[in-house]
């Protein structure tokens, strides 16, 4: 993986067309930046920075307005991302049943820290603020299963069911 | 799941189970008597839904649907009655008649302020331009809240002619539904609600054939809760960064590209079917003086019963939380109920009867929000509620303004410096004075309301924060590293010694297959025993 940038136009191109037939299908108003950032995070997992110069071009904003934007929001993320995303709710209900005591488990197993990603690109981890799931709290989810009435003794065993999926994929 | 027509509920119904109902109940007419509801507190089985507590007393008017029709089908929402009321606005009353029946119906905005959505209306209705917008509020940020998740995912189609009645009467012919990235079944369950509502001209060029124009569109969020607050919201719909900007000017003067807005929460729209089909007096005699009708909540936390219940304004806290919530989980204790969410507070026991709508809740220092409701029993500290809430609107602070960007995070600091035992003589009088001057000068209600769970339990459980603060101690044993030392459970304890193996400073010494002991008096809280004992045999104690 990595950013092409500065490579030969060809592949540069090659890079882009994904974007291209996205942008597309969008008029040139500002209104549309958050649908197409969306779909082009959708797309490529992540923001490289020759997509975002490659939107801003396309809108006519400026690429300082674009990173504005794209720092605002949780959604959006600069860099590459795990294969298996978590996110560990830590909403009210969840905090009140103990989902601190999940993410912790979970940080321990991974090794990584809320926010990170791990070495291999299997996972990242993340916090989310309520998943509307509450009845179910402490809540997960790794991509979009969601995991409840979570104890931090049963994080291993979905990790690992993660892990093997991926290896079987492979 | 229940039966029909009989109402007979069942519950904790697992995939082994149907053969036994289809067997029994189906075809023999017998009822399964291990599938019954238990009331928690009598023990007593019964059968029929109607009967249960959790339901008798509970008035379902946005949620008549929920669970009993298909939301993917606009022909069950048809059978059930829907599309009648924007039938009857749209062909049967003027804009100005409908306005007049939402303001004789008292209904308020269910998005947290409760501003009375009639006067709204009107206010977008007066003001004279060539385009008007009507947006729908499903940001819910709330955490602790999933009323307008489940109303989306269960009867989108509600929402829908709501909104179509409140475009009527305001002169709007555009709509944007602005709901969060993370409810992807409510996006698409919306997504195909309107395409079929568009199918049958409920949406689009002249419907019903009134010469109305009015077509919505969906805008999913980003993730950023301040884009509930409304004008947030709207610059986010504008593709820019979500920040609130002062009013005046209001957005039903401008809002939307500068144009008149009108902006509702998804409860309030779910509503207005409803007060068009049987009428304000129906509507406003459900409730109280200032507040009518029903409210939606999410109860949650340590509560036997949870889910979301919908019930009439003025019922007290006492009836929602032990006859529809069967009481606490475990027998435990009951210590306090949050509402409200980051921007509301704590109620203690002593208030449990009081009578629940938007004033009482205010003057009580907590707030109706959008409806979260979390329970919470002797094992939680209000201190650790109230940092957890400010961590919460602290890292979602837009950072706009400095009181809600720098206060909070001062504010913040004190509460992890007192969660672990370090807190200081003097701090909570500064932290109350910070909180004030805080409320009083931020630009948008986030910041306003952002030291809300903190002054309430400061004054509710005021005793709690002076044992963190002055005896180091946790009551509720939450916060960590507060000094309270660990002990060993000697009936659990199996005498693994890896307790003492990972103890840093030895303070634990035993033989095997023995009890181990911690040494007090040598115990620095670490916590390191506790991780790692398999058998959960060490506590704070
Ligand atoms: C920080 C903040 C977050 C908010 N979040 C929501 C929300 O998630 N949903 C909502 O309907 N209103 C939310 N509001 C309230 C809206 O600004 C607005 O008052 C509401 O959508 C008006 O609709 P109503 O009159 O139907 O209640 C929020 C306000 C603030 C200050
Ligand atoms: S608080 Fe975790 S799902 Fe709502």
């Amino acid at each position: 993986m990595g950013c092409i940038c500065g490579h030969d136009s060809e592949s540069r191109e090659k890079y882009l067309a994904p974007l291209k037939s996205i942008l597309k299908k969008y008029e040139r108003e500002e209104r549309y930046l958050i649908p197409i950032l969306q779909e082009a995070q959708g797309q490529y997992g992540y923001l490289p920075k020759d997509v975002l110069k490659e939107i801003a071009s396309y809108l006519d904003l400026s690429l300082s307005q674009i990173y504005g934007v794209v720092t605002f929001y949780a959604q959006f993320h600069l860099k590459p991302k795990g294969r298996n995303v978590i996110r560990v709710c830590t909403g009210t209900a969840c905090h009140v049943r103990g989902g601190a005591e999940v993410l912790k488990a979970i940080e321990n197993e991974l090794k990584i820290k809320s926010g990170g990603t791990t070495d291999d690109l299997e996972f990242t981890l993340e916090t989310v603020a309520c998943i509307g799931a509450c009845g179910l709290a402490p809540v997960i989810m790794v991509n979009d299963d969601t995991h409840g009435r979570l104890t931090p003794d049963k994080v291993p065993a979905i990790l690992q069911n993660y892990r093997a999926r991926e290896k079987a994929a492979v | 799941m229940i039966v029909y027509p009989e109402g007979v509920f069942y519950c904790h119904v697992e995939a082994d189970d149907v053969a036994e109902i289809v067997e029994e109940h189906l075809l023999k007419g017998r009822i399964v008597e291990r599938l019954l509801f238990k009331e928690p507190l009598t023990e007593e089985t019964i059968p029929s839904y109607q009967d249960i507590d959790f339901y008798k007393k509970q008035h379902r008017i946005v949620l008549s649907n929920c669970g009993r029709i298909n939301p993917e089908s606009i022909q069950e929402y048809i059978a059930a009655g829907g599309y009648e009321a924007a039938g009857k606005a749209l062909t049967e009353m003027t804009p100005e008649e409908v306005i007049a029946e939402v303001k004789n119906a008292g209904l308020r905005g269910r998005g947290g302020a409760g501003f009375p959505t009639g006067l709204k209306w009107e206010l977008t209705r007066k003001t004279e331009s060539d385009k008007k917008y009507l947006v729908c509020n499903a940001d819910e940020g709330d955490p602790g809240a999933f009323m307008d998740r489940s109303l989306l995912e269960g009867d989108p189609h509600r929402i829908i002619e709501g909104m179509i009645i409140a475009a009527y009467a305001i002169g709007a012919d555009e709509g944007y539904i602005y709901i969060r990235a993370e409810y992807p079944l409510a996006i698409e369950r919306l997504e195909l609600a309107i395409e079929q509502a568009q199918n049958l001209g409920l949406l689009g060029k002249d419907i019903l054939g009134s010469g109305f124009d009015f077509d919505l569109h969906i805008k999913k969020g980003a993730g950023a809760f301040v884009c509930g607050e409304e004008t947030a919201l709207m610059a986010s719909i504008e593709g820019k960064r979500g920040m609130p900007r002062p009013k005046p000017p209001f957005p039903s003067v401008s809002g939307l590209w500068g144009k008149p807005t009108n902006i509702n929460n998804v409860e309030t729209f779910a509503n207005v079917p409803y007060i068009i089909n049987y009428g304000a007096e129906a509507f406003n005699s459900i409730g109280t003086e200032k507040s009518k009708g029903t409210k939606v909540f999410a109860l949650t936390g340590k509560i036997n019963n949870t889910g979301l219940v919908e019930v009439p304004m003025g019922i007290t806290l006492r009836e929602i939380i032990y006859d529809i919530g069967g009481g606490m989980n475990q027998g435990k204790k009951f210590k306090a109920v949050q509402t409200g969410g980051p921007s509301g507070g704590c109620i203690p026991a002593e208030l449990l009867d009081l009578k629940i709508d938007y004033e009482s809740l205010q003057e009580v220092g907590a707030m109706m929000g959008s409806g979260g409701m979390v329970v919470m029993d002797d094992s939680t500290c209000m201190v650790d509620v109230a940092r957890f809430f400010l961590s919460f609107t602290q890292s979602e602070s837009c950072g706009k303004c400095t009181p809600c960007r720098e206060g909070t995070k001062r504010m913040l600091e004190i509460l992890n410096r007192i969660c672990s035992g370090e807190g200081r003589e003097g701090d909570l009088e500064l932290l109350e004075e910070l909180a004030n001057h805080i409320k009083e000068t931020s630009l948008c209600q986030l910041g306003g309301s952002a030291p809300n769970p903190v002054l309430s339990t400061l004054l509710y459980f005021r005793d709690e924060y002076e044992a963190h603060i002055k005896d180091k101690r946790c009551p509720a044993n939450v916060c960590e590293g507060m000094g309270a030392v660990y002990v060993i459970d000697e009936n659990k304890c199996v005498g693994c010694g890896m307790c003492a193996r990972v103890c840093p400073i030895e303070a634990i010494s035993g033989k095997p297959k023995e009890p181990y002991r911690i040494n007090e008096d040598l115990c620095i809280s670490c916590g390191a025993c506790a991780a790692k004992c398999p058998v959960g045999a060490i506590s704070q104690g």
